[in-house]
């Protein structure tokens, strides 16, 4: 579904990504853990096609098809979300406008009929259900004034809402109180299925627990240094990245 | 009222901006004009020519006439921050009564312009009226016109062209005329007290609640849009009214410069909208051309009264405008909404007056400014609590909002205290629409145009929530189709 191969990108003619290579299929989970400053949140952030990173070698390829010249609303077209690790405040744009508006972009992009008032507001409804989260969400301003843990569990409603076929969390788990974690890990793997996959970006073993990888990598320096499974998390918990960061020495 | 916040939806964003290839003002008529005009020139004998061509009666011309002697006196202000060559007041023609060029149907219009009023989502009979096309065609609209005269008849309400007013209501508009804007209030205010041509008069009667808003009609009867315009609208003891002007649709005009007055009298008890979307041609993207929009507008509260002003204001190269609230009966309340957007090379000077004479009396400022390319967006406003204003309050937020780093946004807020009592607030904020956000738009599936056109519409909300909902859903997409090709 989603590969990546060799790349190499910039910010600043600082070299962030050394080449990575990552392969993932349809049905898996991927974990992704590193030290602060390992390149996860770049990478999230190049794979979603933000502008300010420069790619310097390497491909990114979405169902066979790379997406390198794509501008991010196209990668998103594709099936391609990023839960984002600071969420942006809107004001003045409601909740349920804007995904309305999103979810209605994506339908117009695969050719699909916009979807009406009604039948989207009881889809959000069961979505919300799902998330344990309270209706008046809806008609607040997108993200302003939201604490960081309503903020990561409107970024998963949002997911789920839109039903991506790759989806990114960029260190969802953190701001996160206990419950809020095993709520907003509920939400996701009630939409893992055999067509789509997830990347989980974190730095803790713990939301591991809830949403279990078929995969662990540790980034380090701009690279992938360490693969397994989901062992590998719990090594690293209890060891740390030290071994690691030696190890390349 | 709950339903218009639910109703305020971008879910057009798709149909207005895709389609969109150029952010370009086109209309591109060549005007055949074909009028009776007056030699270009302002003296006492064209004053006179112009009060015998519409007939009126000899108070009315002595009006005219003192109205141009102080205006002799007065020179042009050069205070608001804006730059412009000064109209040759010499060189203008007062009184012309043009005859706009007919097309026989919507076919031989410019397609661009069609374009835009598809975008906007106005309806065919609408877009033949603004474009030109012969409306006798159009039975439809004079039918409804008729009814909605009828409904206004009966409650007694009048609502109809300034000159007819003079005729058939002499005795209104003689006892209100420059009763709230002085002949001597301001060059241009005194230039239009000498040369109005028309425009529109309306009169609530003691308790009646104008069961529409006054544009649907105004809309379809076009009531004179001229380049010196008077408005007066009377709001007796108890009464209601809603009226909307202009257009969202950009409205082609000749004349370079406008200078209207706007005088609204609202009597105890009784509540006046008033609420504007202005899209005069602003020019092209390199600057030339463009309407000049110098307007004075200003309302006066008896006891009790309301008077809300809301103003979307996209179009005109240069405007000047403030529209103030007299609050002088005790417990009147005065309101000003304003959301006004520059692009290219547009200049905006624009705020409100809100002057506290009465006691407990409450005003709230909201105005937000919008400036990209190489616009300058300022807002000027003035909070005076006179003496008597005892427990008077303001509110005041100005917010501006940056698009790029060629354009500028000022502020200039005025306070004036002179009771212990009184109380204002003022808030001001500048932000520029951020990378981030449009990122995160785009994550979400947005293009930068819808991503920024959601934005805007976000961040005027609380003033776009107060226009009546038709008027909302086209002054959001007018702003989308302004801010076209200001991305990045």
């Amino acid at each position: 579904m989603l590969e990546i191969v060799n790349l190499h990108a910039s910010i600043d003619n600082k070299v962030i990504l050394n080449g990575i290579n990552l392969k993932i299929n349809p049905g898996e989970v991927h974990a992704i853990m590193g030290p602060n400053g390992s390149g996860k949140s770049t990478l999230s952030n190049v794979i979603a096609g933000h502008d300010g990173y420069d790619i310097i070698s390497g491909d990114i390829l979405f169902d066979g098809e790379s997406v390198l010249n794509f501008p991010p609303e196209k990668r998103a077209h594709l099936g391609l979300f990023l839960s984002f690790q600071y969420p942006v405040e809107i004001p003045g744009i409601t909740v349920s406008n804007f995904i309305r508006t999103a979810l209605n972009e994506i339908r117009k992009a695969k050719g699909e009929e916009s979807l009406g008032a009604s039948p989207m507001l009881k889809l959000m409804r069961e979505k919300m259900k799902v998330l344990e989260m309270d209706k008046g969400f809806l008609s607040r301003s997108l993200n302003e004034g939201f604490s960081g843990g309503e903020k990561k569990r409107n970024e998963i409603f949002q997911m789920a809402m839109l039903e991506p076929k790759m989806a990114i969390l960029d260190e969802t788990d953190s701001g996160l109180d206990i419950d809020a974690l095993r709520v907003v890990a509920n939400g996701v793997n009630a939409l893992r299925s055999d067509r789509n996959a997830f990347i989980v970006i974190t730095h803790y073993q713990r939301l591991l627990d809830y949403i279990i990888p078929d995969f662990v990598h540790v980034l380090f320096n701009g690279k992938i240094v360490k693969s397994g499974g989901k062992e590998l998390a719990i090594e690293l918990e209890k060891r740390g990245y030290d071994w690691i960061k030696k190890e390349q020495k | 009222m709950r339903l218009r916040r639910k109703l305020f939806i971008v879910s057009d964003n798709d149909k207005i901006i895709d389609e969109v290839t150029s952010s370009d003002y086109k209309y591109g008529f060549s005007t055949e004009i074909d009028s009776d005009t007056i030699e270009p020139g302002l003296s006492e004998d064209v004053i006179r020519q112009i009060s015998l061509k519409k007939d009126e009666p000899q108070w009315m011309t002595d009006w005219r006439l003192d109205a141009y002697k102080v205006w002799k006196e007065m020179d042009e202000p050069d205070w608001a921050n804006v730059s412009y060559s000064k109209p040759d007041f010499q060189n203008i023609s007062y009184y012309s009564a043009v005859k706009k060029k007919q097309y026989d149907s919507l076919d031989e219009v410019d397609p661009e312009l069609l374009k835009t009023f598809e975008k906007l989502g106005i309806s065919l009979d609408e877009q033949k009226r603004l474009s030109g096309v012969a409306m006798d065609i159009v039975v439809d609209s004079v039918s409804v016109a008729t009814t909605f005269k009828k409904t206004l008849k009966e409650k007694g309400i009048i609502f109809c062209s300034m000159s007819e007013a003079i005729k058939e209501h002499p005795e209104l508009v003689k006892k209100h005329l420059g009763t709230v804007i002085p002949k001597s209030d301001n060059y241009y205010a005194a230039l239009n007290s000498a040369v109005f041509t028309d425009g529109s008069f309306c009169y609530i009667p003691n308790g009646v609640r104008c069961p529409m808003e006054l544009s649907t009609y105004f809309r379809i009867n076009e009531a004179g849009t001229g380049q010196f315009e008077r408005t007066l609208l009377i709001a007796d003891k108890g009464s209601y009214v809603s009226y909307l002007e202009g257009c969202t649709a950009p409205q082609r005009d000749e004349n370079q410069l406008h200078a209207a007055v706007v005088e609204l009298i609202a009597m105890d008890d009784s509540e006046i909208k008033y609420s504007t979307v202005q899209n005069w041609f602003p020019g092209d993207s390199n600057g030339k051309g463009g309407v000049f929009n110098f307007v004075t507008k200003r309302g006066i509260c008896e006891t009790q009264a309301k008077i809300s002003w809301t103003q979307v204001e996209t179009g005109s190269a240069v405007t000047w405008k403030y529209p103030s609230c007299i609050l002088k009966g005790d417990n009147s309340i005065g309101e000003f909404y304003s959301v006004a957007l520059t692009n290219n090379f547009q200049q905006a000077d624009t705020g409100t007056k809100m002057l506290h004479l009465g006691s407990n009396t409450k005003s709230t400022i909201i105005s937000k400014g919008i400036s990209a390319g190489k616009s300058h967006n300022s807002y000027r406003g003035l909070v005076r609590m006179g003496p008597r204003a005892k427990n008077a309050r303001n509110f005041s937020q100005c917010d501006s909002l940056l698009m790029g780093d060629k354009c500028g946004a000022h502020t200039f807020p005025y306070i004036e205290v002179k009771n212990s009592t009184a109380k204002t607030e003022h808030e001001a904020t500048t932000s520029k629409i951020g990378e981030d956000q449009i990122f995160y738009c785009q994550q979400r599936g947005l293009n930068p145009e819808a991503a920024i056109a959601l934005i805007v519409n976000g961040y005027c909300k609380d003033v776009l929530n107060q226009l009546p909902m038709e008027f909302a859903v086209e002054a959001q997409k007018l702003l989308a189709i302004s801010l076209e090709g200001s991305v990045g």
